[in-house]
């Protein structure tokens, strides 16, 4: 049976097995005069019951799907005849791929050595068998585990706890996802940076002014020995971010205090939806809009008061990211400047103090910290942000602070290293890695501050 | 008792007892208060003397903070509440669109039922209003007003040494002495006080209570208060609220002792509220 008919039947057993469990509780508490005599609620010994049924038989299922194709693999590969045994880990998987191919049909028998579609006929035999052996097993370990929990149910035994016992492991489950994953993404980019830092030395490519990652091909090749300096990349991130910032952060925040303060019910029921839906245009649109009508305007306007402007500036790019991330700042400043309590507000105005005044004095330093919190999430969002900057601010590495000259950013290089065909162990490909590992850090850096800053802060009113 | 329905002994606009004064500080006539379409204040006409303090007592949802705010505009910013009738202070009227309410609540000051301090050092929150009304000319006069004002709230030995500390700090009666501070900052004439030892422990209730007497001298004293024990140890005059009514107002001593009317009597003899 296939992985998805399987669940399904999961779900049924694990339903029923609620259901008895539930009834058999209730049947217990009839004689005892009432479920009020149990130790806990029906509902609890059916959803410990159902916990047993469910969560062993799911956990056989994840790891056999987990392992099944490895195992099938090595025992195809190991059955093959010795004059068709790879010689190589990449033979191996050419292979494989040969012969599933052969299984699943896409390549005719005629084309390959019998021992390849005997194999093929093999992998199949052994992917049915273990199809077979899943479904059972798993249906097996269901039944099995509603069964023992289904007699174990007693009237002195307390479900409940172990019921939210179990909730809470799960829930604790579901957050370490996300602290893995983390801690996975930052494993894959470490070990691909320390390869990176074998071929190019930590110092050139940190303290490096010039960044052109072609090296060469051939070894007779001319003007392509590489350049790994970072500084031009980052620079050009943080213009383009500061731009971004100098744009997004005035108006994001004084929206927000329209919004929050003076607004009527009704405006403010219109524009925020509104604002807010700036923040899901795609980049990629926001990237059109930059190159093909701001930037343009910008050399125009450039060219009018007789500077030099190329066609693609950092300005056009900052700008554009600007009024991305202005949802980002006005949504989160609203509801911040909404939090401030009403007591604040009345204990201002009964002093005779204006609602501006109130504003800046009281309400503004109030929210401060979750104000800098959000400012600081949107400069993280604003470093990393890629579309905007390959369209409308180009490819150069320029060591510039003007803003009207082309710059580049460290994601744009690090698409550019990765796009095309590459092969995967050029200090090239790997520089990637490195601005990705660079990028993390300081992100992370920024992260770390704008939570200690919001904490630091939080305890203040109230 | 039914209390949601009209009572018999309650007549539109009619107060028992003693309600005007030949020198008042606020003529109130005809007050009515709209929520939307529901009426909370219905037709109170009361004078409150010069430096009088008055109390406001009655059950929950009388109407008696809803009146207080009328006082100094708080209701202005509830957008569906409009008042209607005559208020004036010092013959001037409180709703006149020319009155400049930011003058008017200089003047008229507010003590809330829960301390809310601002997020800011115990100085800055006594140095609020002086600053905004620009009361001082030099940091030294600043200093004297702050320390004046914490000396007629009660506070100033406790907190001198710790001027510059948060004020959320403070203990909770501290915390409600601090805005009774921060109100006369300003020199107000009135002070409105909302239930102001509501959340304190009978100890900060008593040394506000001392504090309202000692006030009691410079100032008009408004206070709405759930403990009618309150009420007769601070008040020279009290009014009794009932559903949006202004059923009497006498001198306490006479309010507690031989109500006039018979909704009053039921209230302080605690046979509903």
């Amino acid at each position: 049976m296939q992985p998805a008919n399987l669940l399904p039947l999961i779900g049924v057993l694990i339903a029923l097995v609620f259901a008895l469990g539930y009834g058999k509780s209730r049947a217990l508490a009839a004689p005892l005069g009432g479920i009020r005599n149990l130790k806990s609620l029906p509902f609890y010994y059916g959803a410990r019951a159902a916990i047993w049924c469910g969560l062993p038989a799911l956990a056989v299922l994840a790891f056999w799907l987990g392992f099944e194709n490895k195992i099938i693999q090595t025992l195809v590969i190991g059955g093959l005849p010795a004059e068709l045994q790879p010689d190589s880990a990449g033979r191996a998987s050419l292979v494989l791929s040969q012969i599933s191919n052969v299984a699943s049909g896409a390549l005719p028998p005629d084309f390959v050595p019998p021992g390849i579609v005997a194999a093929a006929d093999r992998l199949q035999g052994l992917r049915a068998d273990s199809r077979l052996l899943m479904t059972l097993l798993v249906i097996a370990v269901a039944v099995l585990g509603g069964f023992i929990a289904w007699t174990r149910i007693a009237p002195y035994i307390n479900a409940r706890e172990k019921y939210e016992a179990t909730v809470q492991r799960l829930l604790f489950a579901c957050a370490a996802v996300a602290i893995l994953t983390t801690v996975g993404i930052v494993f894959s980019v470490i070990f691909e940076t320390i390869r990176f830092f074998g071929k190019v030395p930590f110092t050139e490519f940190v303290f490096g002014t010039s960044w052109s990652p072609q090296t060469a091909i051939r070894a007779d090749q001319v003007g392509a020995e590489g350049a790994f300096g970072m500084i031009p990349l980052f620079v050009g991130t943080l213009l383009i971010s500061a731009i971004a910032m100098l744009v997004a952060i005035p108006v994001g925040l004084l929206s927000a205090i329209y919004l929050a303060e003076y607004a009527s019910p009704r405006a403010r029921k219109i524009i925020k939806p509104l604002l807010e839906l700036l923040a899901g245009v795609p980049t990629v649109v926001y990237g059109f809009f930059a190159a093909l009508t701001v930037a343009p305007f910008i050399s125009g306007l450039a060219a009018a008061v007789g500077l030099e402007a190329s066609s693609e500036s950092a300005l056009a790019a900052g700008l554009v990211m600007g009024i991305m991330i202005i949802p980002f700042i006005s949504s989160l400043s609203d509801d911040v400047i909404n939090a401030v309590p009403q007591s604040l507000r009345d204990g201002s105005l009964a002093l005779g103090a204006t609602q501006s005044e109130t504003m800046i004095k009281v309400i503004f330093p109030a929210a401060l910290p979750g104000i800098m919190g959000g400012i600081l999430l949107a400069v993280s969002r604003a470093i990393g942000e890629t579309m905007i900057v390959v369209m409308a601010a180009g490819l150069a590495a320029n060591l510039t602070v003007n803003p009207l000259e082309t710059v580049t950013t460290v994601t744009v290089q690090i698409v550019t290293l990765l796009v095309g065909d590459q092969e995967f162990d050029s200090a090239k490909t790997l520089a990637a890695f490195a601005l990705g590992m660079m990028l993390f850090i300081v992100t992370l850096a920024l992260n770390v501050v704008a939570l200690r800053v919001v904490r630091k802060y939080r305890e203040h009113y109230d | 008792m039914n209390m949601h329905m009209e009572h018999p002994e309650l007549e539109y606009g009619k107060t028992v007892g003693n309600a005007f004064s030949a020198d008042p500080k606020f003529s109130l006539r005809d007050v009515e208060v709209y929520y939307g379409d529901t009426q909370a204040i219905k037709g109170i006409s009361l004078d409150i003397a010069r430096n009088e303090v008055i109390s406001f007592i009655g059950p929950s949802g009388c109407g008696k903070s809803t009146f207080l705010r009328c006082l100094n505009r708080m209701n202005d910013s509830i957008d569906i509440c409009s008042v209607r009738g005559r208020l004036e202070l010092d013959g001037r009227d409180l709703y006149d669109p020319k009155q400049d309410v930011v003058e008017l609540r200089a003047r008229v000051g507010m003590v809330f039922q829960k301390p809310n301090p601002f997020p800011k050092s115990i100085y800055d929150n006594v140095a609020y209003g002086p600053r905004i009304h620009g009361l001082a000319n030099r940091k030294a006069e600043l200093d004297e007003m702050v320390e004046n004002s914490l000396r007629k709230a009660g506070l100033w030995n406790e907190v001198k040494d710790r001027l510059d500390r948060p004020a959320t700090g403070l203990s909770g009666g501290q915390q409600q002495r601090l805005c009774i501070a921060r109100t006369i900052a300003v020199s107000p004439e009135v002070v409105l006080m909302d239930e102001p030892c509501s959340a304190l422990d009978p100890i900060a209730t008593a040394r506000i209570e001392e504090l309202i007497s000692e006030l009691s001298e410079n100032f008009t004293i408004i206070i709405v208060t759930h403990s009618m024990q309150q009420a007769a140890r601070v008040s020279d005059r009290t009014a009794y609220f009932h559903l949006g009514h202004l059923v009497e107002v006498n001198e306490t001593n006479k309010v507690f002792t031989a109500p006039e009317h018979s909704l009053t009597e039921s209230y302080i003899t605690g046979r509903f509220g």
